[in-house]
């Protein structure tokens, strides 16, 4: 006759379940295995109409590296606030556990914040084109298009070009992806706070219910990896010339 | 219903297990090193005379940073294979789904 296998000190290491694992963390990753498709057909999309927006702007317009990698570095760095959270709290420190979870949280917050930014500039983007020494081969097209409005006297010509979902295949493209990155990223925040509050529960969030906050870093770390994935393909990719 | 019957068969704890436990350190470590390749991807934009070449490079360092978190952040590495495998089967799926639609909008639309 087997003998069942009994639980682990640490609870959820072994599982009163044919496979042996519990069942609440295999449903959060068939999740995130389904959610990368999901990912994958909005990326496809912003791939299969890249270079084909009749209108500006175009992504060398409007997209700002460095203020993009500024916010990249901040999310990577919350996955690690994330997992120094659930490794305080199986080591029984609840109070340092607060401390990371809520740095997790504030991390993910100016995320969003950065992307509020990005959108507000995006859709308030001016071109301005110098009139004095104009050299129109090295203008981007709309730059072109802008320095049509340059004539005697005038010094510099400066139009709003706006980009929103509405303006061109890449607006909409572009803001239907990030828009639900960013999506999945304030849900991640309020996950977290919740957390983060239920812990001043007694019994809340305890090393032995140390799974709840495992479900939630697991997230946390998906909504991080899909930011790599987009990083690279829509605002690196996007710049690059040779990728038009 | 006799006792024989009624008991359950679970799986072998090595298949189950974690088997291992990083440390804050390692934790520190991988944010590090990710740090870096962000700063390297950055870097390797602005170096015009990569031409293409900034494309699987560019990829490359991508995969390795996706690699990490899943490895070492979402423990992976340390997890039981089932878990691995529903992720990297979505992973795999979703990348296939990229090429194809890219295959299918360059060729027929």
């Amino acid at each position: 006759m087997e003998q069942a296998i009994p639980p682990a000190a640490h609870g959820a290491e072994h599982e009163a379940t044919t496979t042996g694992l519990n069942h609440r963390k295999l449903l959060m990753w068939a999740f995130l295995g389904s959610d990368c498709l999901f990912f994958a057909a909005l990326i496809a999309s912003y791939l299969v109409y890249k270079g084909r927006s009749v209108v500006g702007p175009f992504p060398q317009d409007v997209f700002d590296i460095p203020v993009t990698s500024v916010s990249t570095f901040v999310l990577l760095i919350s996955s690690m606030s994330m997992v120094l959270a659930y490794s305080a709290l199986t080591r029984g420190s609840l109070k340092v556990f607060r401390i990371w979870i809520l740095s997790t949280a504030l991390m993910g917050m100016t995320f969003l914040a950065f992307q509020v930014f990005e959108f507000r500039t995006f859709a308030t983007h001016k071109i301005e084109v110098e009139c004095a020494g104009l050299e129109v081969q090295e203008l981007t097209a709309i730059e072109q298009k802008v320095a049509e409005g340059c004539a005697a006297g005038v010094e510099k010509v400066v139009e709003q070009h706006g980009l929103t979902p509405k303006t061109n295949l890449f607006g909409s493209t572009f803001f239907t992806l990030t828009g639900f990155h960013g999506a999945h990223v304030t849900i991640g925040v309020i996950w977290l706070l919740s957390l983060f509050l239920y812990s001043f529960r007694r019994g809340g969030v305890t090393p032995e219910r140390h799974l709840d906050v495992d479900l939630a870093a697991l997230y946390w770390h998906f909504v991080d990896v899909v930011w790599i994935v987009i990083f690279t393909v829509v605002y690196l990719f996007g710049v690059f010339e040779g990728f038009q | 219903m006799s006792q024989e019957q009624e008991t359950v068969v679970f799986q072998k704890p090595s298949d189950a297990v974690h088997t291992g436990h990083p440390t804050p350190m390692t934790y520190f470590t991988v944010a590090v090193v990710l740090a870096g390749i962000t700063g390297i991807e950055v870097a390797v934009f602005y170096v015009n005379w990569l031409s293409y070449g900034i494309i699987p490079v560019l990829t490359i360092l991508s995969v390795i940073k996706f690699a990490l978190v899943g490895m070492y952040y979402m423990h992976l590495k340390y997890d039981a294979r089932l878990f691995s495998t529903f992720f990297v089967c979505g992973v795999a799926l979703a990348t296939a789904v990229v090429f194809a639609l890219i295959t299918l909008f360059s060729f027929f639309v």
